[in-house]
């Protein structure tokens, strides 16, 4: 029982002290998980972060549910996972019923307008980032041109799309030679 | 607030669980999707707002978005069940994958398969920036069908340029994007944008 309160109050920890999620988390848990509580190796965090990536979801709680789950079984993966989320639950409540209360405010109006602008530049930084990572063969790169269209301008649904590059992939994409396997965005 | 309408959005969170694959952004299109579908739970430029929020707070950003969607369009309540119905999916999914993970992970299907799916999410990515740009950039459009010229913002469209060239620069690349968001908030307020 001890264990899967400390398996809460890490992945809490966790939650409440990293910044964007995904990679930025991943020092952190390193830290949490291999130096000061040992629950698993370096590599093997490692293998479960390349693991977090392949599966649907959040990175960051699907390592949290994974690692969980190690040490704790399911009830373990249930307090981990509880564990991340939660501040952001009672953070962003907080915010949010912050903002509501301002959102007739004009200086508020006028900040979240310079805002989108900066978050429409972080969000093209981001793809452009992806894209150098991921992209490795001219048919990778029809599939994230094709998604794009049909998303944007056919109003397609991102399920379809996934579902549809999935098939994709597994019948007509070549694996590069090199150990790309282990490099995922 | 209806019960169904809550019970609609924790169903739409969960799709959105089952299939955003990569970190950080990767529910952002999905989430455009569903604005799209219900206009009355959240805009683009609501989304926008949301996004800002989500990276300058701590917390994964998935998580983040969907408890400010889901207080935003639903109250408390809303924020807590559409966070735990993203989140639901994918603990099934990883308990079971956990299982076999040593042969799932140098299997060459899984791979080519999630490769093809990652370049997707590049392209899905890409599609709602594009519907944030123009919420940023043509204010008070609903929806990227809906541009009209007559909207777009030159001085917006000047400083979305600026932002991006300063965030590409060698030396500025380790400057934290909460920085930029600050920067932009002030802008926001000195130029009234």
């Amino acid at each position: 029982m001890k264990k899967v309160f400390e398996l809460f109050y890490t992945f809490f920890k966790i939650g409440l002290f990293t910044f964007g999620g995904g990679y930025a988390m991943l020092p952190i848990i390193e830290r949490e998980v291999v130096d000061k509580h040992k629950w698993s190796s370096k590599e093997e965090v490692l293998d479960i972060f390349s693991m977090s990536q392949c599966t649907p979801g959040v990175i960051a709680v699907n390592a949290a549910t994974f690692i969980g789950n190690k040490i704790g079984g399911i009830i373990g993966a249930l307090f981990a996972t509880l564990g991340v989320v939660t501040p952001s639950i009672i953070i962003i409540t907080i915010i949010a019923a912050f903002f509501s209360n301002f959102a007739e405010n004009e200086y508020v109006i006028h900040a979240f307008g310079g805002v989108r602008i900066v978050v429409a530049a972080l969000i093209l930084k981001t793809c452009i980032n992806m894209f150098k990572s991921a992209i490795r063969s001219s048919l990778q790169l029809g599939v994230a041109i094709a998604s794009f269209l049909t998303v944007t301008f056919l109003g397609a649904s991102p399920i379809i799309v996934v579902i549809v590059s999935g098939l994709f992939g597994l019948f007509f994409l070549k694996l590069p030679k090199d150990k790309e396997a282990d490099e995922i965005v | 607030m209806k019960l169904s309408s809550l019970f609609r959005i924790c169903f739409e969170f969960f799709k959105t669980g089952l299939f955003s694959v990569g970190g950080g952004l990767a529910t952002l299109p999905f989430l455009v999707k569903i604005s799209d579908r219900y206009p009355e739970w959240f805009s683009h430029a609501d989304l926008a707002n949301m996004v800002a929020v989500a990276e300058s707070t701590p917390g994964p950003i998935g998580i983040n978005m969907s408890t400010y969607a889901g207080y935003f369009s639903h109250g408390v309540i809303g924020g807590i069940l559409t966070t735990l119905s993203l989140v639901f999916p994918s603990f099934l999914v990883v308990l079971l994958v956990s299982k076999i993970w040593e042969k799932y992970k140098k299997n060459e299907k899984v791979q080519k398969t999630f490769s093809s799916i990652r370049a997707a999410a590049i392209g899905l990515l890409l599609s709602a920036c594009f519907s944030v740009f123009v919420a940023a950039t043509f204010p008070g459009t609903v929806g990227v069908s809906a541009i009209s010229l007559e909207r777009f913002k030159v001085t917006y469209f000047m400083l979305f340029i600026v932002f991006f060239i300063l965030m590409n620069n060698k030396k500025l690349k380790k400057v934290h994007p909460i920085a930029y968001i600050f920067i932009g908030a002030v802008v926001g307020i000195v130029f009234s944008l």
